[in-house]
């Protein structure tokens, strides 16, 4: 029986959300999550057809499959799922990176995304190495389009990619789309010029637990399905343990919460980004 | 070259990273893509692993899978110094194999409730953590009583065997199914003593040691 608070964030509720990697369901077993508080099963009839249904009242909750998960929403659909361009390009695989669990709010694992200060000392000898420890100015903005963008993010990186020959200085952008979504396009170690995205699709579970939905599109050159996994993976599990010591497990959007260095410039304004909505689930609100 | 089928956050494939770094033989790595992929049920792993599971090595066409069997292997044909797992000490010997069968039951408790908790397996996830935490109690005390006769390793030996490393990874990463260590201050200091020994390696969830404190 859940024990989960219920979330009455209307932009969450009337929002897509991932509640499965289609890989990991399969016929005649059914699959039990949670979605914002509501425990929710998934029936597979047959192979195309999926249902997600309330456990607590037994209704068929609004579904679509698309980028290789499903997706739900608890209430009345306000816009579409959170489009990815690059989705479209022939030259890419495009491939789910692996459904991890984590306990910690989604709005934690959001922050730590974006944030490049713990790549020397998180994944050490992969995203980063000391005394390479500086995070360079970057600009952020909030765009017309109401999403939040870090550019020119430039990290120093000994193994940036599953391809990288060798370490160099990696071009960034973040790009936060909805609260619980996240995507960084970095720089193609072969074709420089071009980027690989990860866009990472946060299941709100409850306020206190996650499941990440990392979904890649990579260029081919060079590389594989399951080196592409594996790399997702091995630096995720790095982040995994971190995200679940972090006292406390919400998001505090308090500015005096928790002090902030100029490398947070990010994650200021993802934090004001997220009052000014407001989302509370998984948070904790400023006091006024 | 050894090939070793791979995956990043396997304990069971760490613990053979482990020791081959420890021996300081060169590997290569061919990852499966486990997670979601269950490429270790495919046609063509199947066909050099017939129970599905990984690790598996390849050395020289010799194929070998179970991780401790592996480890057998490996300490005997590369350990020049015979410590790792010692054939000429049978009272040893039976010491260590009966502690990589503790390990196994390390594998079906610990590991059961980390695949439980992150990827969604379908396990009885309150029976894993209490298997483990049994587990953990009985080898906390071994080390505790161990430490006081000045012993730092699971055997009778005053270096590790392959014992220490098959129980470690998973030990390592019982928080992530929800066992905490808390309780196991034996445990946690020995986990500190396989972090420094020569050649130690991490893998994604387990994180080097602090410099020691000077005696």
């Amino acid at each position: 029986m859940s024990t989960a608070a219920l979330c009455s964030d209307r932009v969450l509720l009337n929002d897509w959300h991932v509640v499965a990697d289609l890989a990991n369901l399969s016929v005649g077993a059914p699959f039990h999550t949670r979605l914002l508080g509501v425990d929710i099963t998934i029936h597979c009839r047959g192979r195309y057809n999926k249902e997600v249904v309330r456990d607590d009242t037994g209704a068929l909750v609004t579904s679509t499959k698309r980028y290789g998960f499903l997706w739900a929403c608890l209430g009345k659909p306000e816009r579409d799922i959170v489009f990815v361009p690059e989705a479209e390009e022939g030259d890419r695989y495009l491939v789910t990176g692996g459904s991890i669990a984590v306990k910690v709010s989604g709005l934690r694992m959001v922050e730590n995304f974006l944030d490049m200060g713990h790549f020397p000392f998180v994944h050490t000898g992969w995203l980063g190495d000391e005394p390479h420890t500086e995070v360079a100015p970057y600009k952020v903005e909030l765009t017309a389009a109401d999403e939040l963008v870090a550019t020119e993010c430039k990290f120093y990186q000994p193994v940036a990619s599953p391809t990288a020959k060798g370490g160099f200085v990696v071009d960034y952008i973040y790009k936060v789309t909805r609260p619980y979504t996240v995507a960084l396009y970095k720089s193609n170690p072969v074709q420089k010029d071009r980027l690989d995205v990860i866009t990472l699709f946060v299941q709100p579970v409850d306020e206190d637990n996650c499941v990440a939905h990392p979904f890649l599109a990579y260029l081919k050159d060079g590389i594989d399905e399951a080196g592409i996994r594996s790399f997702m993976q091995l630096i995720f599990a790095q982040d995994k343990p971190i995200l679940e010591n972090q006292v406390p497990r919400r998001l505090p959007l308090d500015p005096r919460a928790e002090t902030p260095i100029r490398a947070d410039a990010v994650a200021v304004l993802y934090r004001r980004w997220l009052r000014d909505k407001p989302v509370t689930y998984g948070a904790i609100p400023a006091r006024m | 070259m050894i090939t070793l089928y791979d995956y990043e956050l396997s304990g069971n494939c760490y613990k053979l990273r482990l020791l081959m770094s420890m021996l300081g033989v060169d590997w290569k790595t061919v990852p499966v893509d486990f997670y979601p992929g269950r490429e270790h049920k495919s046609d063509w792993f199947l066909r050099i692993n017939p129970l599905g599971q990984l690790p598996v090595i390849d050395d020289d066409g010799l194929i070998l899978r179970d991780a401790q069997a592996i480890l057998v292997y490996l300490a005997s044909k590369y350990d020049a110094a015979g410590t790792w797992y010692p054939r000429d000490n049978p009272a040893l010997l039976g010491e260590v194999s009966q502690w990589l069968a503790f390990a196994d039951g390390i594998t079906a408790t610990a590991s059961a409730a980390r695949l439980h908790d992150a990827l969604f397996y379908d396990f009885d996830v309150e029976a894993a953590r209490t298997g483990a935490h049994r587990l953990f109690r009985i080898l906390d005390e071994h080390l505790w009583f161990g430490e006081q006769e000045g012993r730092d390793w699971i055997c009778s030996a005053s270096h590790p065997t392959i014992a220490d490393i098959a129980c470690f990874p998973y030990i390592m990463l019982s928080e992530e199914g929800g066992i905490s260590r808390q309780d196991y201050p034996a445990i946690r200091r020995w986990c500190d003593r396989v972090k420094r020994i020569k050649g130690f390696t991490v893998m994604s969830g387990v994180f080097p040691a602090g410099p020691a404190k000077a005696a």
